[in-house]
């Protein structure tokens, strides 16, 4: 098989997940903007090895701040005020290193060999005026001390693993279609074989048959090369197929944890609640879509407490004294299924469906 | 089999609505491409028909590149036919020329996609609105004017209207952005409103309920509305009828529950099949069936038979020589498909049946 698939199995355990630690884990990580905007507030996650994570929330909810926060790319004015974010690669330090804690220097070492990134635009993140061969090149130079054969041999390798023809490497990336830009970001990720893939709304700007297409190859690639992967989207219904276990975020904060299967049948918060009656599906009888009532809340005047208290049906008084810490749901019998609100459960919820407003169109059938 | 389908003449779902309003006859736009010496025809549209009713919502679906805007901006006055006609009320417009420009827009009104692009970020909200309101209601009065404006910013749900309208785009959040795009369709008091991916930009959270309120409008004023987008599933819940589009051709049409619950066309079915299915998470996302590599639709001009056979699992030497019309389904669906018998055979014994019953009684 590849060289690339052959170093993974090599180096990786097998993707038993559950009992492993976390080969990521970002405990109490906050990220301020200008001082007062709290984007990121006080987030613990962990990724398994081999694991995938949803990460869900509209625009403005951090997650894309926690991404780059665990990655130390964020620039000025955003400052990481609390946390720290352990990384125990196999490779590099069984152990765990504290991101946070390293130079800049040792940082780059792990950055791409380590934790690489699919950034949300592959329309822009390829520079346009180096071919893809160079692009790709650049980060074997970076990080691996190939001969020319074998990053030739490499590149070839890497471009077979997306499915993409062996000639496009001469190609330049206004001369790819966008699925095949995303493939070829997805490349670039995996370039040098890293444990930990963040996946920032890889397939948002694409079709849906493209993007079917395209996690349909992470999901095989995920399988040989046993890399963990942080998922990030606004779209829940994405997430719920391709994620084991989903974290949704609401104004910079976590709200719920659990299972891909618990935060779809059994779904614990409020804000996880409405967003799963948000979306049309195609599939299954027609449902009732209540919605969420409201705006996003603006990030500098949070009120206290809980943020969604205001676009909240369950609201009450209560709710602006709660501290948003996680806790496992009242009645599950997972204690790893956490959300944030201690009122409302799946059962309460049940028994009180919120209804906002009617579905959109009484249709034609 | 196939060929005992007669060409298409379906009736629409949405015409129990309401009276017809507007309609595409046959529209087509080809672009001109040229590489150095040698020059190619891209036919973006080619024979796109259907028509629009009043208090009816028709969906426009397809992938980025199938020609759903270039129609709705066909229809908007935008972008000239290079083929077909518009009628509006049965007369044949040419909303492209500079005469019948305003008329038309009168009566036809688009919202964009994108929020943040289509409002003026220099102007208020007030100004926004207030030049459609002169250049179409014809409103000279300041006092009738403002109340007009306080009226459609009501009309939208941006309360209180007195504090939006002094505000520029960049202090609204992406769905109250949308929303003066809407009240500023509406101030030109149309009776067609063209939506070209009108909540793709905006947070999940808050796209129903934009398209509830479009779906408010719709009955309130009687629009008939153009439903342009990508997302199927929002079709089948906010459309009455539906077209998928697939290169520039519709390839598939009829009432949105039909259409996405039994789809016709292989290419409506790949659509169908690559939605997000969170119902069945026991069947988790596979890779690809096939390990070809899929080649995209070409729309030149030169390129013979049905321009989705190069993707087909279904196709065969006559797919690829010569381009499949439109075949009644049933009364109200149609498929472009010469392979209908294979790719959708309980429809076609459906329909089979239900003939045979009609000739019996």
């Amino acid at each position: 098989m590849s060289a690339v698939s052959t170093a993974a199995s090599e180096s990786m355990p097998s993707a038993e997940t559950a009992q492993q630690k976390p080969v990521l884990e970002v405990r109490d990580l906050s990220v301020v903007y200008d001082g007062e905007t709290k984007a990121v507030d006080h987030v613990d996650i962990a990724l398994a090895p081999g694991e995938t994570l949803g990460l869900a929330g509209e625009s403005g909810s951090g997650k894309s701040t926690l991404a780059l926060g665990l990655c130390r790319l964020l620039r000025p004015p955003a400052v990481i005020t609390s946390g720290s974010v352990i990384y125990r690669g196999s490779r590099v330090a069984p152990g765990g290193v504290d991101l946070l804690d390293l130079r800049s220097r040792e940082l780059r070492k792990l950055r791409w060999r380590e934790i690489s990134i699919v950034f949300q635009s592959a329309m822009n993140a390829l520079n346009p005026v180096l071919r893809i061969r160079d692009q790709l090149g650049d980060v074997l130079d970076a990080h691996l001390r190939l001969s020319r054969k074998e990053k030739r041999d490499r590149l070839d390798t890497l471009l077979d693993l997306v499915g993409i023809p062996r000639e496009r490497l001469r190609s330049y990336p206004h001369e790819l279609s966008g699925g095949m830009r995303q493939r070829v970001m997805i490349a670039m990720a995996l370039a040098v074989d890293p444990e930990v893939v963040i996946m920032d709304e890889p397939t948002t700007a694409l079709d849906v048959v493209v993007q079917r297409e395209i996690l349909a190859q992470i999901v095989e690639l995920q399988d040989r090369l046993h890399f963990a992967v942080l998922f990030i989207t606004h779209d829940l219904s994405l997430l719920l197929e391709i994620a084991d276990r989903i974290a949704v975020m609401y104004a910079g904060k976590l709200v719920e944890v659990g299972s891909a299967e618990q935060i779809h049948n059994r779904p614990a918060h409020p804000y996880t609640q409405g967003l799963l009656g948000s979306f049309p599906s195609v599939h299954g009888a027609r449902r009732e879509l209540a919605g969420i009532p409201g705006t996003p809340p603006d990030l500098r005047s949070l009120p206290a407490g809980c943020p969604f208290v205001p676009r909240c049906n369950h609201a009450t008084d209560k709710c602006r004294d709660i501290d948003m810490s996680m806790n496992p749901v009242t009645g599950s019998s997972d204690p790893r299924h956490l959300s944030a609100c201690p009122f409302v459960t799946f059962d309460l919820a049940k028994a009180n469906t919120p209804k906002v407003r009617a579905a959109a169109s009484q249709g034609t059938s | 089999m196939s060929e005992q389908l007669a060409p298409a003449v379906v009736i629409p779902a949405a015409a129990a609505r309401g009276r017809l309003v507007l309609e595409a006859r046959s529209l087509g736009k080809d672009f001109k491409l040229s590489h150095g010496w040698h020059q190619d025809v891209l036919s973006a549209v080619r024979g796109v028909s259907f028509g629009l009713h009043q208090s009816a919502v028709v969906a426009l679906v397809g992938e980025s590149g199938s020609g759903k805007s270039t129609v709705a901006r066909m229809l908007a006055g935008q972008e000239k036919p290079t083929a077909g006609e518009i009628a509006l009320d049965g007369e044949i417009v040419q909303p492209w020329t500079h005469r019948q420009f305003r008329p038309y827009k009168s009566n036809v009104q688009m919202v964009f996609q994108d929020p943040f692009a289509s409002l003026n970020a220099v102007h208020k909200v007030r100004y926004t609105l207030a030049r459609p309101v002169r250049l179409h209601q014809h409103l000279r009065d300041r006092k009738a004017v403002e109340a007009e404006l306080v009226r459609l910013v009501e009309r939208v749900r941006l309360t209180p209207a007195e504090q939006f309208l002094a505000r520029y785009p960049h202090e609204l959040s992406g769905g109250q952005r949308q929303r003066v795009a809407i009240a500023r369709a509406l101030a030109a008091q149309p009776r067609v409103l063209l939506a070209d991916e009108p909540v793709s930009m905006l947070d999940v959270s808050i796209r129903l309920e934009v398209l509830d309120l479009l779906d408010e409008l719709r009955t309130q004023f009687q629009l008939a509305i153009l439903y342009v987008t990508h997302d199927i599933a929002s079709a089948r819940y906010f459309a009455d009828d539906t077209l998928v589009m697939y290169a520039g051709e519709i390839v598939e049409r009829g009432p949105s529950e039909d259409v996405t619950q039994q789809p016709a066309h292989p290419y409506t079915q790949l659509l169908v099949a690559s939605a997000p299915d969170p119902e069945n998470l026991a069947e988790k996302i596979r890779p690809a069936v096939s390990g070809e590599v899929r080649r995209a639709g070409s729309a030149l001009s030169t390129t013979s038979g049905c321009r989705f056979a190069p993707r087909c699992p279904l196709a065969e030497d006559r797919c690829r020589a010569q381009a499949p019309p439109l075949l009644a389904v049933s009364a109200q669906r149609a498929a472009a498909c010469w392979r209908l018998d294979v790719a959708a055979p309980d429809l076609l014994h459906q329909t089979q049946g239900e003939k045979e019953e009609a000739i019996k009684t």
